[in-house]
């Protein structure tokens, strides 16, 4: 495992920079306020990120993926989290995707993998249910029916919830909210009968939803894994989801970063270029060496993820603890360094803060990781 | 590749045919460091039998010329040696200053006949060498420093005072910055000059510190005689040189390409905290407590990968340059909270500093804690590393 990038990663990581900075611009985040409660993201766009086989990376070929890793996903997700760019990356191939290759059974696979590497599906995985991320706590129940089973809850905080013709809904089969026994996971088509979806904007843009199950019926075909026992996969579909997170984090941090670090450059008080006030560049190299840090540790979790470690639980919380710390760092000393201009909603660098707070709250923030990351080690 | 084969079978067969079963394996009676120098004494006949070995071979520094003293290996083939000898438990003990700092700095500027003089007896340990760099009035400012090297024939004559001489004391020479200009910009009268420590008026003394004894000195020159052949690189021009060998300490501070980290058989945080909180399983009574410890561990672990990320950029053809500042910073402040946490976890055990009944390991704690409090400051202080960062790495104006 190194952790340098080789000579095809470098060429994806050139073309993904190339069509982001093409296709994108960060303005969009501004004009996507106008329409609040339409929950669409951009299908031409996700379209063209199709058919350069971002959604197809990480999934086997039999089942249309191109059988590449995270080591690539993670660099499509940084490029795409440079410029903030909003797409269905970590909603349907990443929480969805990995949902139905772990826990599905060759038909469901066969059926929906082929789908979200192609675009022709959108999915999104409806899980949280409380203000913060407790895995284990869900109330959403899925009950035995006379044709199989039908469901009943609400969830929220569901990404892309509103564009996606499929969710992958985590519910409860058994016990007790809390538990970490007797979790379920079901794919339901977001048409069917008894599926309410209220649409939210985040406030970085993000297209969000809430949305409500009143017994829609499921079909036992449609139930991924053995019916009760969904934690396992689900450690490891969050694991997976937070480190991808973190590689579109990093994205941000280094924009955030970069940015920063050009203004120090040049803007000018008391007759010099603030870059030379000690009070700042310190800031600034300190800053420096939490992104540096931030990259490492999203590069190795990526390739946790592919040689399936078995330390890799430990290694996705101190890699989304970091990046949401360094998130934060970025935001607020953009901003500061900034001055006036950075408080503006003219200019860009407020939008990283935006987006480090959502970043953050998703998936756990940092004291979630932490304490996984004391539980992963017993004590 | 079938070189490297070779070289790998023939490396078996030495390694097999000279390295003492006593020094192999996990309970070799080798120590972690041999630092070398005229008063080391080596108490183990089979300890030095291997150095012997060692040395002949050009192995305790197997990738420097063999014409000086070293194994002249290629990096591929220096990893096979490191692989063979890690495969049967040893290592060659020899680490020192003139190891990690000098002899690369000598490789780059000195002339082929100090070449010949120093590195052999660097490689083979006979000569132990130390630093003169810091002065009283010259810490983070280095390149005002004041000791005066002043020219008298074929000699310079030194007068002045170092200090932070790490092993002053116990070293056979040292090598030093001076100023043999001072009339020029502060960095362009500054010399380099290798000094052996016998000659007359040189004089050492050992620092006291925050934690009792301490490998550091002050070194005092009055009027010592040094030849102008010992000056290494131009006159006028030792910053060049002060500067190569600051880049070899700071990767050497950094933890970086290089040595193995010493065997550590201390209690673990953890153990630490369960031993202090009377709570030998489960969930830490003290949540704070247990997200510090969280904190500190994810904190290694990235800069672990930190690290890591940095020997495979080496290995594929990218040296560590000035960044190598950024683990100095990042290492030595990561080192002084875990210092500080174990300290404080010790809670009464760690006030103890001597008397009949202590915990002996909570004892040591102590004094590594105070000891921590001097890595922010040595080999440059973290806000030097954040000027060198920000101006070599970040390209800030100054």
């Amino acid at each position: 495992m190194t952790l340098v990038l080789n000579e095809e990663q470098q060429q994806l990581k050139d073309s993904a920079k190339s069509f982001v900075d093409d296709r994108w611009q960060l303005n969009q985040l501004r004009q996507n306020r106008a329409s609040p409660k339409t929950g669409a993201i951009d299908t031409a766009l996700w379209q063209q990120m199709v058919e350069l086989g971002w959604a197809a990376i990480p999934f086997p070929e039999e089942f249309g993926g191109l059988g590449l890793g995270y080591a690539e996903l993670g660099i499509v997700m940084e490029e795409a989290g440079r410029k903030l760019l909003i797409s269905p990356l970590l909603s349907s191939v990443v929480l969805s995707g990995s949902a139905i290759e772990l826990a599905g059974n060759n038909d469901q696979k066969g059926e929906h993998l082929p789908k979200i590497c192609d675009g022709s599906g959108l999915y999104a995985m409806a899980y949280q249910e409380t203000s913060r991320h407790e895995p284990a706590n869900v109330h959403a129940a899925l009950t035995k029916s006379a044709e199989g089973y039908q469901l009943t809850g609400h969830k929220q905080l569901v990404i892309n919830g509103g564009s996606a013709d499929h969710l992958v809904v985590v519910c409860r089969s058994s016990g007790e909210a809390g538990d970490r026994d007797g979790l379920s996971l079901v794919l339901v088509n977001s048409s069917a009968a008894g599926v309410s979806i209220a649409n939210n904007l985040l406030l970085d843009s993000t297209p969000s939803a809430n949305i409500t199950f009143k017994g829609v019926r499921i079909s036992p075909a449609d139930v991924l894994g053995e019916i009760g026992n969904a934690s396992e996969v689900l450690d490891e579909v969050y694991a997976r989801a937070a480190i991808a997170l973190s590689a579109d984090m990093l994205g941000g941090i280094q924009s955030a970063f970069d940015m920063t670090l050009e203004y120090l450059k040049v803007r000018e008080q008391f007759g010099a270029k603030i870059g030379t006030f000690q009070g700042l560049k310190h800031r600034a190299g300190r800053w420096f060496c939490e992104v540096e840090l931030s990259r490492a540790i999203v590069l190795k979790a990526l390739r946790s993820v592919d040689s399936a470690s078995s330390d890799l639980a430990r290694v996705s919380n101190a890699c989304k603890a970091r990046c949401t710390a360094t998130y934060q760092l970025s935001g607020k000393e953009g901003i500061q360094m900034h001055g006036g201009i950075g408080v503006t909603d003219e200019h860009d660098i407020g939008l990283y803060f935006k987006r480090a707070r959502v970043t953050e709250i998703l998936l756990g923030d940092a004291s979630f990781h932490t304490d996984q990351f004391a539980t992963a080690s017993r004590y | 590749m079938s070189d490297l084969n070779t070289f790998r079978q023939e490396t078996r067969t030495w390694l097999n045919e000279n390295c003492p079963a006593s020094c192999q394996g996990d309970d070799n009676i080798l120590p972690d460091i041999l630092w070398g120098g005229r008063r080391q004494i080596i108490e183990e006949p089979d300890v030095q039998s291997w150095m012997d070995r060692l040395v002949a071979q050009g192995w305790t520094i197997p990738s420097w010329p063999k014409e000086y003293g070293g194994g002249g290996l290629s990096s591929e083939q220096s990893k096979v040696l490191a692989e063979e000898m890690s495969a049967i438990g040893t290592y060659s003990p020899l680490y020192s200053f003139g190891i990690s700092m000098l002899g690369p700095a000598l490789l780059e500027y000195a002339t082929e006949e100090q070449k010949r003089e120093h590195l052999p007896r660097i490689a083979s340990g006979e000569i132990r060498w130390c630093q003169g760099y810091s002065e009283p009035g010259s810490g983070s400012d280095l390149a005002s420093l004041q000791c005066k090297a002043v020219k008298d024939g074929d000699d310079y004559v030194v007068t002045g005072q170092k200090v932070w001489t790490s092993t002053a004391d116990v070293s056979d020479w040292i090598f030093c910055l001076v100023r043999t200009d001072s009339d020029a910009p502060k960095h362009e009268g500054i010399s380099f000059l290798l000094i052996d420590m016998a000659s007359e008026g040189v004089m050492a003394r050992p620092i006291v510190l925050l934690s009792g004894a301490s490998p550091f000195c002050e070194t005092f020159f009055d009027g010592v005689r040094v030849p102008i052949a010992n000056r290494v690189h131009h006159e006028n021009k030792g910053w060049s040189v002060a500067k190569a060998l600051l880049l070899h300490e700071r990767t050497m501070l950094a933890g970086g390409p290089g040595r193995a980290p010493a065997s550590d058989e201390k209690r673990t945080l953890i153990e630490v905290a369960r031993d202090s909180m009377n709570a030998p399983t489960g969930p830490l009574p003290d949540n704070a407590v247990r997200a510090e410890i969280a904190q500190t561990e994810m904190d290694q672990m990235c800069y672990a990968a930190t690290l890591q990320k940095a020997q495979d950029a080496a290995k594929a053809g990218k040296g560590m340059g000035p960044e190598g500042s950024m683990f100095k910073l990042y290492l030595s402040e990561l080192g002084q909270r875990g210092a500080d946490l174990r300290q404080r976890l010790n809670g009464a055990d760690g006030l103890i500093w001597d008397g009949d009944e202590f915990h002996a390991e909570a004892k040591e704690s102590t004094r590594e804690w105070l000891y921590s409090r001097a890595s922010t400051i040595l080999g440059g202080t973290s806000e030097i590393q954040l000027n060198i960062i920000t101006k070599r790495v970040l390209g800030l104006p100054e």
